[in-house]
């Protein structure tokens, strides 16, 4: 009697409890691994265009259509086997792809490559790339790189002509009237396509690296990933990551909020208030009040969700499937499906409710 | 009657002597804009291209590329109806869905002129991209696909508001466009190959466009082929078609004698030949029929034809029959001259120069563009014969330039008419290879085929210099060696060297409208002309940009060598080329092993011996090449 009593109990709290927690997205996690068609389980980065998902992994770029993978190596005519970065030119469905070792353009199967010594291309390490109407924005090893594509101009933006101490830069995200990059130790560089001027945010006195006073301003000018969404500038550090409304700033550190880890390799704002977070402990999605974590446990493997409220109350999630791994790269979404790219495989969620 | 005398007051003298001047200088500005403005119709050569015709089946546009105009003629009495003037060298013609607009493709002003076709007057002038060769419209009338040449790709404009909304990356140099029957599908070609790797086959492409989603889907390889012309699908949609240069580049040119300088054929695709692309011969084995240009098929897939532009003929193609035979070969027929005795059912005599071909509704009739005879042949196609022939009308005198020019365009003069300077020169430009020209062993002396517009002040010719003058360069070189004929007479070949000489510059697209250079250019030019290098150490004379690229063409006409020789060249002496339009002109070097500007200096220039360049930066370099591009 005594364990029905007791049964009922936990029941009625693990309702009371359920009600209580906000209703975040859950997923049915499928992983791809080498072991199902990707060429390399290390998967730098995702990119979802429409049915189709492209895949860059350190040992080519795996195209998932139809159910299958179809892989395309330097043999092919890929720049190089480690693919960094994507981006997909929504107007005419062609795909840019930044690698170790140049900027391929892939279209409709033909694939055209860039390097620094046969184009302008100011550095063969492509971590980043955007399209921007008929403009290419690389992110590379040296600076940043701008193709006009009806007219073949290079435009370079260095340390010579931009704000940028540093010219690691690691990320680019474009919009209609702006351009931003993350710029390893550089923070975060915003070109204005009225003016053409660049201005750039770093650390709010100049002197440290990092924020003194929480939401002073950029958490950290050691960035690694920016995603400019709705007028709203989201940033990504090892540090912890930033929100920028264009007035305020707003930080997130694992000690003040539902983030898993400081340590975020990317960042991709899905509005001005709503964003997912890759960690190096897993995949966050933030909601604008609540989080929710998505991993492997850390400590045993088994899959594992969890929830925390504006309160700071923290609620499990009883799950059957987490990503692939913890170390979480880059995402995409594909309508309420999520693709997660980690260090070892490339999952698809499936969106449950 | 007693004439007044003329008062001179003080002053007046000069009063009078600032109006004479005033009025000299009105005569001298009269007599220049006269000048500048094209010639009368009746002074100009009218050059027709491409025609389409009326859907009632009454009228004929004929657009005539020499002369900047569309003529309407009357489709039963050949009679030329209307004049419409439209912009400069027009290659493309097509008409609205509804037959109400005709669009013109403006190539060296990189616009469309549409034209009201009840009023025949301009309507309406929509940009597009550098040297738009053709347009089509869509189904519905709503958007325009324009291939643009110079910039490898293809304008998307919305008709409604005439804006560009997108490019599409098509193949090098894009022309040629045609829309499937249905019209879900444009297809695009090009006339020249793919920038590849040095010393490798030629590699074109068909594009094809999805055109609801104005994307594009698919691209048909075509290998070992360099131009490619028009394209035409059977309106059952199953089998396309488009004339095609297949070049023997990577052999001696001294092979003429065995066939081996290009190969005219047919690129086939669709339902009708399975997945890929079948290429099949036109030749025969002792007769070319040089240029392959235009391409039409009867609305019952019976037959096929095909302009032969330098064989001033139309070929006649059985389509059962090719088919048949496509299908029972056991390989690939593309260098089988022997094959197109088994399909080829006659060749049609026609005009000079040959382009465009139209076919009547009904499809009984066959009208053929004589581009180099201001004509058009009209073909019976129930019995394959010209019953008619219009007269458009034009210059009728004969310069020493028009007949230079059908000197050019022929390919009669060569050894089982073979080829034509046009070949090698695709409409009096280049054909983006490299040849091994010389009889001095494969691979040897490898060249790149280069621009021969605008040439006065370049000489010497060849890339050794070896040619004094353009009469060396086109007299015993060409007709002896490369023909393997001893054709030309003196008077032609001083026509043929008039006309060469005579090759106009195109505009080039990126020098600003004024004139003015943007920043990046202003930056390049100081690096093009500077004397000290980045440390402040003065760079010797002959190693300064400017100085073997001097001039007004950027040539000081000399020989020198710059470190690019290879080992399979016979000298490091070449000649220092012209730089006027070089942004068009890739691949580099004399042999073209310069994939990009870029590589001249990143790859080919290690030890500075063409020009001081490595202590600049990256973005240095790429200005250097953006001033270069407005030469």
């Amino acid at each position: 009697m005594k364990r029905a009593w007791a049964l009922l109990l936990f029941v009625l709290m693990s309702v009371a409890a359920y009600a209580a927690t906000p209703d975040m997205p859950r997923f049915r996690f499928e992983n791809f691994t080498t072991a199902n068609g990707l060429p390399d389980n290390h998967v730098f980065t995702v990119l979802v265009d429409g049915d189709r998902v492209w895949a860059g992994t350190e040992n080519g770029l795996a195209l998932y259509e139809a159910g299958k993978w179809k892989v395309f190596t330097t043999a092919d005519g890929l720049a190089h086997r480690a693919v960094l970065s994507l981006a997909l030119d929504k107007s005419t469905g062609d795909l840019w792809v930044g690698t170790m070792g140049g900027l391929s353009h892939i279209s409709a199967g033909r694939i055209d490559t860039y390097t620094q010594l046969n184009s302008g291309l100011s550095n063969d390490v492509v971590y980043g790339v955007g399209v921007q109407g008929d403009y290419v924005w690389t992110a590379t090893a040296a600076g940043a790189s701008r193709l006009n594509t009806r007219t073949g101009e290079w435009s370079l933006y260095n340390e010579r002509n931009a704000p940028m101490g540093e010219i690691w830069a690691y990320a680019v995200s474009t919009g209609a009237d702006k351009v931003y990059y993350a710029v390893w130790g550089g923070g975060v560089l915003e070109y204005t396509l009225a003016t053409g001027r660049w201005k750039d945010y770093t650390d709010p006195d100049g002197e440290n690296e990092l924020v003194l006073f929480k939401d002073q301003g950029l958490i950290h000018k050691i960035t690694t990933s920016v995603s400019y969404v709705d007028k709203v500038l989201w940033v990504a550090t090892y540090f912890g990551d930033s929100h920028y409304d264009g007035r305020s700033w707003h930080n997130f550190m694992v000690k003040d909020s539902g983030l898993p880890s400081n340590f975020t390799n990317q960042v991709k704002g899905l509005d001005a208030t709503r964003a997912w977070f890759c960690t190096d402990k897993g995949l966050a999605y933030y909601d604008g009040v609540n989080w929710a974590v998505y991993r492997p446990s850390l400590t045993n493997g088994k899959p594992e969700m969890y929830v925390r409220d504006a309160a700071g109350a923290i609620t499990p999630i009883v799950v059957e499937t987490a990503p692939a791994h913890n170390y979480v790269l880059a995402v995409d979404l594909q309508g309420d499906d999520i693709w997660v790219a980690t260090a070892k495989g490339l999952s698809h969620g499936i969106r449950q409710k | 009657m007693r004439l007044r005398p003329i008062r001179v007051v003080p002053g007046s003298a000069a009063i009078v002597a600032v109006m004479a001047v005033a009025v000299v200088f009105a005569f001298l500005a009269f007599t220049l804009s006269a000048k500048a403005k094209p010639d009368s119709d009746e002074a100009r050569y009218l050059n027709p291209r491409e025609m389409v015709l009326s859907p009632d089946g009454h009228r004929l546009y004929v657009m005539c590329e020499g002369s900047d105009e569309v003529r309407i003629v009357d489709a039963s009495s050949g009679k030329v109806l209307q004049v419409v003037a439209v912009g400069h060298m027009p290659r493309g013609i097509s008409l609205s869905p509804d037959g109400r607009q005709i669009y013109v493709a403006n190539s060296w002003v990189d616009t469309l002129s549409v034209i009201d076709a009840s009023s025949l007057k301009v309507v309406r002038t929509l940009a597009t991209g550098f040297e738009p060769n053709s347009v089509v419209s869509d189904r519905e009338g709503k958007t325009l696909y324009v291939a643009n040449r110079l910039s490898s790709d293809i304008s998307v404009i919305d008709l409604e508001s005439g804006q560009e909304t997108k490019r599409l990356l098509a193949g090098r140099g894009a022309s040629y466009l045609a829309l499937s029957a249905d019209g879900k599908l444009l297809y695009c070609t090009h006339v020249y190959p793919r920038i590849g790797a040095h010393r490798t086959p030629p590699e074109s492409e068909v594009t094809v466009i999805d055109t609801d989603r104005q994307r594009v889907i698919e691209r048909k390889p075509l290998h070992n082929v360099g131009g490619v012309f028009h394209i035409a699908l059977s309106a059952d949609g199953k089998l396309g078609v488009a004339p095609q240069l297949r070049p023997k580049n990577l052999v001696p040119l001294a092979h003429v004698e065995h066939g081996w300088a290009f190969g005219d054929s047919l690129a086939l695709f669709g339902e009708d030949v399975g997945g890929g692309v079948v290429q099949v011969p036109i030749d025969e084995l002792d007769r070319y029929f040089a240029m392959p240009y235009a391409v039409a098929i009867t609305p019952d897939k019976s037959k096929l034809y095909v302009s032969s532009s330098g064989a001033d003929s139309i070929t006649v193609i059985d389509i059962p029959k090719m088919l048949s035979y496509v299908h029972a070969a056991s390989g690939p027929i593309a260098n089988d001259l022997s094959a197109s005795a088994n399909y080829v059912v006659t060749r049609i005599p026609v005009g000079r120069n040959p382009k465009g071909l139209l076919l009547s509704g009904d499809g009984k009739r066959l009208y053929v563009a004589n581009r180099l005879d201001d004509s058009i042949s009209v073909i019976d196609t129930n019995n394959d014969v010209v019953v008619s022939s219009i007269d458009l009308g034009g210059k009728q005198d004969m310069t020493p330039l028009r007949r230079g020019e059908r000197i050019f365009y022929t390919a009669r003069f060569a050894f089982q008419g073979q080829f034509s300077c046009a070949n090698c020169h695709i409409d009096a430009t280049f054909d983006g290879l490299q040849w091994d020209l010389e009889p001095d062993g494969f691979g040897v002396d490898i060249v790149d085929n280069r621009s021969i517009e605008d040439l006065s002040g370049t000489e010497p010719f060849k890339w050794n210099g070896g040619n004094p003058n353009m009469a060396t360069e086109c007299g015993p070189r060409t007709e002896k060696y490369f023909y393997r004929s001893q054709s030309y007479n003196s008077a032609e070949l001083a026509d043929l060297v008039s006309y060469v000489m005579a090759l106009p510059l195109r505009p080039n697209r990126y020098r600003l409208p004024a004139g003015e250079l943007t920043p990046a250019q202003e930056r390049g030019k100081a690096i093009f002309e500077r004397k000290t290098n980045k440390f402040g150490k003065a760079i010797a004379e002959s190693n300064q940009c400017a100085y073997c690229h001097s001039g007004p063409k950027y040539t000081n006409q000399k020989l020198a060598d710059v470190g690019t020789g290879k080992k399979t060249d016979r000298s490091p002496l070449v000649d220092v080329p012209q730089l006027t339009n070089v942004a068009y002109s890739g691949p580099y070097l004399h042999d073209g092993s310069a994939r990009s500007m870029e590589e001249i200096w990143t790859i080919f220039n290690p030890k500075d011996t063409h020009g001081f360049t490595n202590d600049l930066t990256k973005d240095e370099l790429n200005d250097l090449i953006e001033y270069l591009r407005t030469l």
